[in-house]
């Protein structure tokens, strides 16, 4: 087990080396004349100069990218270059908020996935084709367009909701609750329809197992062995999937937040984006990197937890 | 050897074009998405053409204007026709996602046959690529390209194509992994075939139908992710699109709502025509396969797969196919040691009947009408070739039919209870504690995530109300029983750490477990070594002895009759044919089918003395 985690936790971490070279150098190679953009057409060459040579950027590259990988193995991911701000600070601000939304949505999306899934593939009939229909639609439409029609008919036409807008947590539950909830359903239906397709797809498989017949054979309830052994075996491939819709999520949200105006990493990017932003861009890309393999190592154990024979591995 | 046959017919081959298109056309929301999706390419091509203005003209007049006749969509909030910007956004968001799909498609189909064909460093490259593609949310990676090159469609949709390279490079390396194995892809290798010609030829062909399917899928989703872009303004604010249409719209939800209405509209109709045509696909690649698979299974079942019986059958069975149904039971008359156990009846079937609700709502009969007595603690052999309906039969004693299987007609009573009308409730009554299953395939029959014990220890909990302790105790002491040399370690242990032989004994000790009076046995032994069928028969013996039960043996073997049964019936295509003291069928069968059956004995199995020292050696216990 342990052996496990520890060359899993080396593979992310080489991975991660990975990426942040790469988007270093594509990042600040192709960027062109940073410090002219920074400043603007007008200014003299002089000040230009003197920027880039204040930013650093005059250096070689691999210079340049060991003393951003030094000073970001500290947590230091430099700063704003247009508002001057630590990128550190802005990212840690904002991840809470993208955080909550993602996970809230995941933990949603779980929930319902099992429950629609295992209707679905227990009762059949018209329960089954409604959630297959559900499924179908969900998968199809974009996230962005749904969120787009509850923040029409649920804040604008009948109010309900705040139509954008952020309450953290520790300030109120309640008004964090309501802050959220329009872009968790908005972000889960996309998700809830695969997950529930897939949990309905391995309940009907572990369903047909030889073991659920033996097992009823021994005088356990259907529902005992469905609940206790089937949703058990059917367990694997359903996180495989919400593991792979989890980074689908992050994608999501970076438009849903921007669509609820919440203060969240998707905003972060989007300004930096725009602005050509390198450091808050690269700190971004640093971040959801980390949030990815750190969640593909947790559904790995999950799956381990789930499934004995993947224990020993 | 038949996989290696079956593969290349149960994955449409070359015709799979037009019988896919045949297909999908046939199904309402295959055409109607296809037609969808066809109208949506017309506009794509000729939409700058039948724009009624230039879809940049702004107006100051027209600012967010209403719907009129000049401007049938009325115009944005810069004054510009939205009819117009529709129409030429269609072929800007059509082009954008053919780029990442073509893209996409290039590499990721290349890269697959490659890395799966040949394997090599090739191989490890992509795969770590894969990994590092899929450590990034999609978006990110748009969103940094963007900050590098600034804003246009192009750059964003060709990068966007080689993050969605993965999803057709797994899909390609799979089918190619597997093929590349396959028995006819070495014979095309011996036979000099270059291998450019068995990647067309053999591999292509097997991955072109989900690649199409597949690409229905990325088309939606690069619709989705390119709107998305220009909805959150990071696109190239020149050009029209569908996403900055909505976003404009978006801009001005509280004045013009009616704006976000015609792009969402054509994102959306677009991505779910691309949705359901995949499904539609998928469904009739699937339904194909299906069919076939269901259409040999029937004709195995209707004529009787000749699996245990030797060829030498063939002949008799088709003369007996005329007058089957009609012929009555062959019935022999109790001898000695039959007539020891004459008294009640623990278990009764009368004319059972079972079938299968088929999809066009007929019913496939497979078992018509079959009449069982069993005797209270006697062993009673219930053979057949398979597809005979002698497990069909078991099952239904067990209320435990596979899906879309029912009792059609007849009645099980058991002690009085009438199972064929019994609910699911009245069943886990009787289930476990009356009545116990042995399976025939030891390893599908354990639960591979749980441990044997806690497999043990869950029915003893729930059907005789053991404690935890007592519950250990009582399965740790009949894993002994069943002769498991480390009972400890067994009840530990998970399914895949013990042999088969093994578990086959876990299962044993399963269905006894409980105490039941009748143990239905499917073919007990049919999966497992010789030497360990030897074994689990006298295991079973002496069980079956020591407990006093009734014992539904069902099996094709008649060594196994010889060795254990006090009575057996003889099942022929879901009807008995003959039944009676085992001794009186060994000596004197009647029917063909039975003599047949018998003369099968020395073609397979271990080889076994004589028919009459069997017999002596039977009657003296």
């Amino acid at each position: 087990m342990l052996p496990f985690v520890l060359r899993r936790i080396a593979s992310g971490i080489v991975m991660l080396f990975v990426i942040s070279f790469v988007a270093y150098t594509l990042l600040y190679l192709s960027g062109g004349d940073i410090a002219r953009r920074i400043l603007g057409q007008n200014a003299s060459q002089d000040v230009v100069a003197q920027k880039a040579a204040e930013l650093g950027l005059d250096r070689p590259l691999l210079t340049q990218y060991f003393d951003w990988l030094t000073s970001a193995l500290t947590g230091d991911f430099g700063r704003s270059w247009f508002t001057g701000q630590l990128v550190s600070a802005s990212l840690s601000s904002r991840l809470a908020v993208t955080l909550s939304l993602v996970i809230g949505t995941t933990i949603v999306a779980a929930i319902v996935s099992v429950v629609l899934g295992v209707l679905a593939a227990r009762r059949g009939g018209w329960i089954d084709a409604v959630v297959q229909f559900v499924a179908v639609i969900g998968f199809a439409i974009p996230g962005f367009l749904i969120a787009l029609v509850l923040v029409l008919v649920f804040a604008i036409n009948l109010g309900w909701f705040k139509a954008t807008g952020y309450t953290p947590f520790a300030t109120s539950p309640s008004g964090w609750v309501a802050s959220v909830t329009l872009p968790i359903i908005a972000l889960a239906i996309g998700a809830i329809a695969s997950v529930a397709q897939q949990v309905r797809g391995s309940v009907l498989d572990a369903l047909s197992r030889d073991y659920v017949r033996t097992l009823r054979s021994r005088g356990l309830s259907t529902n005992r062995v469905v609940y206790k052994h089937v949703l058990r075996n059917a367990g694997g491939p359903a996180l495989a999937v919400l593991a792979v819709q989890f980074v689908g999520l992050l994608s999501g949200a970076v438009i849903v937040e921007q669509i609820f105006a919440l203060p969240g990493m998707g905003q972060l990017s989007v300004q930096a984006t725009s602005s050509g932003d390198i450091p808050v861009v690269m700190g971004v890309v640093i971040i959801f990197a980390i949030i990815v393999i750190v969640v593909n190592l947790l559904i790995d154990l999950a799956q381990a937890a789930l499934n004995p024979k993947v224990r020993l591995s | 050897m038949t996989t290696a046959v079956d593969l290349p017919t149960n994955i449409p081959t070359p015709p799979v074009k037009t019988s896919l298109m045949r297909r999908i056309v046939r199904r309402p929301i295959g055409v109607v998405s296809l037609g969808i999706l066809i109208v949506v390419g017309i506009i794509a091509v000729i939409g700058p053409y039948i724009a009624p203005y230039d879809p940049n003209k702004a107006s100051l007049q027209l600012v967010l204007a209403p719907p009129s006749a000049a401007h049938p969509l009325g115009a944005d909030s810069a004054g510009r026709d939205v009819l117009s910007r529709l129409l030429v956004a269609t072929q800007v968001s059509v082009v954008a996602a053919l780029l990442a799909l073509v893209t996409a498609l290039l590499i990721g189909v290349i890269s697959g046959l490659i890395a799966g064909y040949f394997k090599g460093w090739f191989d490890s490259v992509s795969a770590w690529f894969t990994s590092l593609v899929m450590a990034l949310p999609g978006i990110v990676v748009l969103l940094a390209v963007r900050a590098v090159v600034g804003p246009s469609v192009w750059i964003a949709m060709f990068t966007f194509g080689i993050l969605l390279a993965p999803a057709y490079y797994r899909l390609v390396y799979a089918a190619v992994t597997a093929v590349r194995s396959e028995l006819y892809v070495d014979a095309a290798k011996v036979s000099g075939l270059g291998d450019g010609r068995i990647i067309s030829r053999h591999i292509l062909s097997v991955v072109r139908a989900p690649i199409i399917i597949q690409s229905a899928i990325i088309a939606g989703i690069a619709i989705a992710i390119q709107s998305g872009l220009e909805f959150l303004g990071l696109g190239d604010t020149s050009v029209p699109t569908w996403g900055g249409m909505l976003s404009d719209g978006f801009a001005n939800i509280y004045k013009e709502p009616l704006l976000m209405l015609w792009p969402a509209l054509a994102i959306g109709i677009t991505s779910i025509a691309l949705t359901l045509l995949a499904n539609v696909m998928r469904d009739a690649l699937e339904r194909t396969v299906l069919v076939r698979r269901r259409r040999r299974r029937a004709v195995a079942t209707a004529t009787g797969s000749i699996a245990a019986v030797t060829t030498s059958i063939g002949a008799v069975t088709g003369s007996l196919d005329v007058d089957a149904a009609s012929a009555p039971v062959i019935r022999h008359d109790d001898d000695v040691r039959a007539a020891a156990r004459a008294g009640d009846t623990i278990l009764q079937v009368r004319d059972l009947h079972v079938g299968y609700g088929q999809d066009d709502g007929s019913t496939l009969e497979v078992v018509h009408g079959v009449s069982l007595d069993i005797r209270k603690g006697e062993v009673h052999g219930l053979i057949g070739e398979s597809g005979s309906g002698k497990t069909q039969t078991a099952f239904a004693v067990l209320g435990l039919l596979p899906r879309g299987g029912h009792i059609t007609g007849g009645s099980i009573d058991f002690e009085g209870v009438r199972l064929d009308q019994a609910s699911e409730k009245d069943y886990t009554a009787i289930r476990g504690r009356r009545i116990g299953y042995i399976p025939q395939e030891p390893m599908s029959n354990l639960d591979p995530s749980f441990t044997i014990g806690s497999q043990l220890v869950e029915p003893l909990r729930k059907s005789l109300g053991l404690s935890k302790k007592d519950a250990t105790d009582k399965a740790l002491s009949l894993l002994e029983r069943v002769g498991i040399p480390n009972p400890k370690r067994t009840f530990a242990a998970y399914p895949h750490e013990v042999s088969g032989g093994m578990a086959q004994r876990v299962l044993i000790a399963g269905a006894v477990s409980t105490d039941p009076d009748l143990i239905i046995a499917d073919e007990p032994t049919t999966a497992l070594d010789v030497t360990v069928q030897a074994e689990v028969l006298d295991l079973l013996r002496d069980l079956q002895a020591e407990r006093h039960m009734a014992l539904l043996l069902v099996t094709h073997n008649f060594g196994v009759v010889a060795d254990l049964c006090d009575r057996v019936s003889v099942m022929q295509q879901g009807l008995i044919v003959e039944t009676g003291p085992v001794r009186a069928i060994f000596g004197h069968a009647e029917h063909p089918y039975t003599r047949s059956l018998l003369g099968a004995i020395l073609d397979e199995g271990p080889a076994r003395p004589p028919l009459g020292t069997l017999l002596t050696k039977g009657g003296a216990r």
